[in-house]
């Protein structure tokens, strides 16, 4: 009896409901996928951009709907000294902090690649300054730079170097090359991080086959491992960039764009016009006068700095 | 060219010993191959030659001069490692001119001498490529041509077949030879292929465990193997070892087995019997054996036998029609049996 009932037996076809064989459905399928992300993004992202970008063209101000004006703001904000001063310290700030990150962290990634005692604690501690929220360090930059308490000032008094504090943040440019330094100190970590990622893909037989073709260790570095890192410092710097010019936080936290509105960012500019200025069809045409900096920002280092033919694979004859 | 004098080296990293006193004397324009399971510490010992590795104990010398504390630049050779190490940012012809480059070479010299190195390597269509776009065959002889370019005293190779597939491997390795008949550069080089080792050596030094158990013209290991870790290591397929006894003038081997003894052969004693399979030959008045597994390559029938309780391997020209089951007596080839002490391993 069980030896036929064992004979016979079929795999029963599962039965299939509606909601089943919906979501069996391809098309149904890619759709309910992709809505939380696609949503997410329209509300988040596109929504705020869409309405930044239509802003500029407006002449709204808080609490009253404004009117198409076409390139009104743009106009004003070309003749405004102000502005010119926020685009002038936006790309000094950006220019400036990008070379001093990258020199030091690379070499700072150069330093960990190398084999030292508590190397991962090191790299633990590197990553510091990255993981503090920016507002923090910048209230820690703020206090440092501080006319009356500040700690180098009090250090070097104490030393006998100087006799008065140090002027950090009252005047324009002691104030711009103040904020430039704490952005490096806040952006090191990320592209020495980065960096030595892009190191450990070397292989050390390159090096090994350099040693012996009798290369130095400074021409190691200018004809191996650099040219092998320019793909990813390519893009590091591309991140680094575009994080640096829209920088707001460091800036509205530790001088507010004073003094005298003299290391105002753009960011920082467009917020001041727009939110307490109130001001909101300037703020974004500021906001938006970024857009073409950073896509040539990044045009620049993809294309100077990306395009590498060794790493394409195709055959150039 | 030169000679190079391997004296007591020894190496270990940290409290891990890798080689314990190893020796090798190699003459001018030699091909050496360093031979062993991975882990022997023949690599290690390649890279010290090279100076990638410092050493510490004994004395390395190339041509003479003691070059214990030379830096790998100065020490006049040229290496090829496992994985070719092409610099992949520059082009073939960049890879190989590229130790010139760096010696400040005139630009004449460069395309001269690159010219030359492709020539031999049959890479002269090759060299505006990027190392990305050739096939390991072409990465391989492009690693060759920066060491020849080099013009060095020695060739160093780091297993530089082990990447390729067999065809290509067989066809690389008789190209090394070839080049190295041609250049006549003392040449060391590291394999874990004991075909690789018979095939291009001059001298084979089989390692094992940090130690050297056997060094030697390649006929002469696979003739006399010194113990049963050398014969085990140099011949394909692997040679049988039986343990056993010796009484009344025969072996006694497990299960009853009872094989003839080679002329002077001690008359009593623990012994291992070292029988390769291809000196077991058919004859119908040898051991009685059954057939447990026929494998024929072709140009000879490998078979599985089973004798009394062990399995023995037999390589004939013969064909072998008969299936597994059957019986197939055979007998060896008395002169070519090797005997070895059983606690030792050392040849009798």
């Amino acid at each position: 009896m069980s030896a036929t009932a064992a004979e016979t037996w079929r795999r029963r076809a599962a039965e299939q409901n509606w909601l089943v064989r919906l979501f069996d459905n391809k098309a149904f399928l890619i759709v309910m996928c992709l809505l939380p992300a696609v949503g997410l993004l329209t509300v988040f992202l596109t929504y705020p951009l869409g309405l930044g970008v239509w802003l500029a063209f407006t002449d709204t101000t808080i609490g009253q709907r404004g009117v198409f004006v076409g390139l009104e703001n743009f106009e004003f904000l070309f003749s405004d000294p102000i502005f010119w001063n926020a685009v002038f310290f936006s790309v000094f700030y950006t220019g400036v902090a990008t070379i001093g990150k990258f020199a030091l962290g690379l070499w700072l990634a150069l330093l960990l690649n190398n084999h030292l005692p508590f190397k991962s604690f090191l790299r633990a501690i590197i990553l510091l300054p990255w993981i503090v929220p920016t507002v923090l360090s910048a209230i820690a930059f703020w206090w440092i730079y501080d006319p009356q308490f500040s700690i180098i000032s009090w250090v070097l008094i104490e030393l006998g170097l100087r006799e008065t504090n140090v002027d950090f943040i009252n005047t324009a440019w002691p104030a711009r090359w103040s904020l430039i330094w704490a952005n490096i100190w806040r952006g090191i970590p990320f592209v020495a991080i980065s960096l030595l990622a892009g190191l450990q893909t070397i292989s050390p037989s390159l090096y090994e086959a350099a040693m012996l073709d009798g290369a130095t260790a400074w021409q190691r570095f200018r004809y191996v491992t650099f040219p092998m890192l320019l793909p990813i410092l390519a893009i590091v710097m591309t991140f680094s960039i575009i994080f640096t010019f829209t920088d707001f936080q460091l800036v509205y936290a530790i001088t507010r764009g004073g003094p005298v509105n003299s290391t105002h960012l753009l960011a920082t500019l467009a917020f001041q016009r727009g939110i307490p200025g109130g001001q909101l069809g300037e703020g974004a045409a500021i906001a938006v006068s970024m857009v073409p900096f950073l896509v040539f920002a990044t045009l620049f280092s993809y294309f100077a700095l990306a395009r590498r033919k060794w790493q394409q694979g195709e055959t150039n004859d | 060219m030169a000679t190079v004098d391997i004296r007591d080296v020894r190496k270990a990293f940290g409290s891990t010993k890798v080689l314990h006193g190893v020796s090798v004397s190699i003459e001018d324009g030699q091909f050496v191959v360093l031979v062993g399971p991975s882990g022997c510490g023949k690599s290690t010992l390649l890279r010290m030659l090279a100076g990638l590795e410092n050493i510490t104990g004994g004395e390395i010398a190339i041509g003479g001069r003691v070059v214990n504390n030379v830096p790998p630049k100065d020490r006049d050779i040229a290496m090829v490692f496992q994985n070719y190490a092409l610099y992949p940012h520059m082009t073939v012809f960049q890879n190989m001119a590229f130790s010139m480059k760096l010696a400040g070479a005139p630009r004449e010299v460069m395309e001269r001498e690159v010219q030359k190195a492709a020539k031999i390597l049959g890479l002269e269509q090759l060299l505006h490529r990027f190392p990305r776009q050739l096939s390991g065959g072409q990465r391989q002889r492009v690693a060759m041509g920066r060491a020849i370019v080099r013009n060095p005293q020695v060739f160093l190779f780091d297993e530089p077949l082990s990447n390729l597939d067999a065809k290509l491997r067989v066809q690389m390795r008789s190209e090394i030879k070839e080049l190295h008949q041609r250049l006549k550069v003392t040449t060391v080089y590291v394999t874990h292929d004991q075909i690789e080792a018979m095939t291009m050596a001059d001298l084979i030094v089989v390692m094992n465990h940090g130690r050297i158990e056997q060094s030697g013209a390649p006929l002469e290991l696979y003739d006399r193997p010194a113990n049963t870790f050398v014969a085990g290591f140099i011949g394909s397929p692997a040679m049988n070892m039986l343990e056993g006894h010796i009484a009344d003038g025969a072996f006694h081997g497990p299960g009853g087995v009872r094989w003839p003894l080679p002329p002077g052969a001690p008359a009593s004693g623990e012994v291992i019997y070292g029988i390769r399979p291809e000196h077991l030959r058919l004859d119908p008045e040898g051991i009685a054996a059954t057939i447990q597994v026929v494998e024929p390559t072709g140009s000879e029938t490998q078979v599985l036998l089973r004798i009394g309780e062990t399995s023995v391997l037999g390589a004939f020209r013969e064909r072998i029609a008969e299936g597994p089951g059957a019986a197939l007596p055979v007998s060896p080839d008395i002169s070519l049996v090797h005997l070895f002490d059983k606690k030792t391993g050392q040849r009798i």
